[in-house]
């Protein structure tokens, strides 16, 4: 015999059951008419958690193969790794702007890690020089334009950044998928250590 | 009848009418002048993808062809390190040039960005003198002065051509590995307010090219003889 209690129990949960299936059925059409419609919900600007920091990007141009300093002030997280990742972060996606002077595709998601190092054979001090190791994505360098000077300059403006913003890197390696590569698009040296004291911005052009 | 080689020196240097210098005062056999051309790529590797839709690996071959011919018509010994559409790598390029004794190693490459031509040296640290062994990554350390110099004078002879010509150092694999001065040669479209008015694959721009490139080596190989 069941009881009065276990009847009434038994028809709240499948009330709940119902309400719950009905929830969710919505919030899939919901869903389902967005992706559609191509909304983008992601968010288009930094969330307000880290303060806004004045930051150096050593910006390429093509046309005369020279790096400009560009001031910028955004959000920046205090960990310095995460702080290198965030300004090649930025540095990419003004490269992937319709107007850039260096056009490179891919953006920020172009930059997969920044590792800092202490530099091989120098003392591990608190502020001892370090080696940025930058993990850079496989669809960043295939879809970089092929070239000396364009690959060059990429790699330049690179470490010149992070040089200017955190200068105790002095030396900076790169991997691709967390591979070496023997060139960044079949020319630049990939599988060299890269000093970011001769990254300095180079002379331009001459007639 | 048995002659002396001295009298029959002498017997042919009368019917010649050329003068008689002794085998102690004849002058030293000239030294070869070897220039190596690098055409970049080739193969599977196409390299850059140019505006018109060349390949990058067509035009090096074209424009090592061209300067190739005028180098040898100025009298120049010319090894290149490739004369079709093979693939080689970086290493066997630099072996090439290292066996030719080269005075001179020019590497070829062409590119959609920038404009004008595009000289560039070794990044490395320049070095003081060759160990007896050096290491094969950074052979060309001993000679970037010598590069840096060489890209002076290839520089001076595009800028009277009428090119826009920008210097700067790379790290490309080969070069580095070079002992010779050696030099890589990027050619961009010349523009004009920022339209491409000629494209590396362009038949008159790259025989333009070659003639700077040649005059500039012909003027550096006087440099380097010189006492």
């Amino acid at each position: 015999m069941i009881s009065r209690f276990q009847k009434i129990l038994f028809f709240v949960l499948l009330a709940a059951s119902v309400a719950m299936a009905g929830i969710l059925l919505h919030l899939r059409n919901r869903a389902h008419k967005q992706m559609l419609e191509g909304q983008d919900s992601a968010p288009t600007e930094a969330p307000d958690i880290a303060p806004m920091v004045q930051a150096t990007l050593m910006v390429a141009s093509d046309s005369d193969g020279s790096l400009r300093p560009q001031a910028r002030a955004f959000p920046l997280p205090s960990d310095e790794g995460a702080r290198a990742r965030a300004l090649l972060a930025r540095l990419f996606d003004l490269y992937a702007t319709a107007d850039s002077s260096h056009p490179v595709p891919g953006g920020a998601s172009g930059v997969a890690q920044v590792f800092l190092l202490a530099v091989p054979g120098s003392p591990a001090a608190q502020d001892g020089p370090q080696l940025a190791v930058v993990n850079l994505t496989g669809a960043f360098a295939n879809g970089h334009p092929s070239g000396i000077e364009t690959e060059m300059l990429t790699i330049q403006s690179i470490c010149s950044t992070l040089h200017a913003n955190l200068p105790r890197i002095a030396q900076v390696r790169f991997l691709v998928d967390g591979q070496t590569r023997p060139t960044l698009a079949g020319h630049a040296d990939l599988t060299r250590i890269y000093l970011t004291q001769d990254a300095a911005p180079a002379g331009g052009a001459t007639e | 009848m048995h002659w002396s080689k001295a009298a029959a020196a002498a017997l042919a240097a009368a019917l010649l009418g050329t003068p008689l210098v002794s085998a102690q005062n004849a002058p030293p056999p000239a030294v070869k002048y070897v220039v190596v051309i690098d055409a970049a790529h080739g193969g599977d590797d196409g390299g850059a993808r140019l505006g018109s839709g060349a390949l990058e690996k067509s035009v090096t071959l074209a424009v090592g062809t061209r300067l190739r011919s005028l180098l040898a018509a100025r009298g120049i010994s010319v090894v290149t390190t490739r004369d079709g559409d093979t693939a080689l790598d970086a290493d066997k390029r630099a072996g090439i040039a290292n066996h030719a004794n080269a005075s001179l190693c020019l590497s070829l490459h062409a590119t959609e960005s920038g404009s004008g031509i595009h000289i560039f040296t070794s990044s490395l640290a320049p070095a003081a003198a060759p160990g007896k062994f050096p290491a094969w990554k950074t052979a060309q350390s001993t000679y970037v002065a010598r590069s840096t110099a060489a890209a002076g004078v290839l520089n001076a002879a595009l800028a009277q051509a009428g090119f826009t010509v920008m210097l700067g150092r790379t790290g490309l694999p080969g070069i580095d590995s070079m002992t010779c001065p050696a030099l890589a040669i990027e050619i961009a479209p010349e523009r004009a307010n920022d339209a491409a008015t000629a494209e590396p694959d362009d038949a008159a721009y790259q025989t333009k090219i070659a003639q700077a490139i040649a005059a500039a080596v012909l003027a550096w190989k006087q440099q380097e003889v010189k006492p």
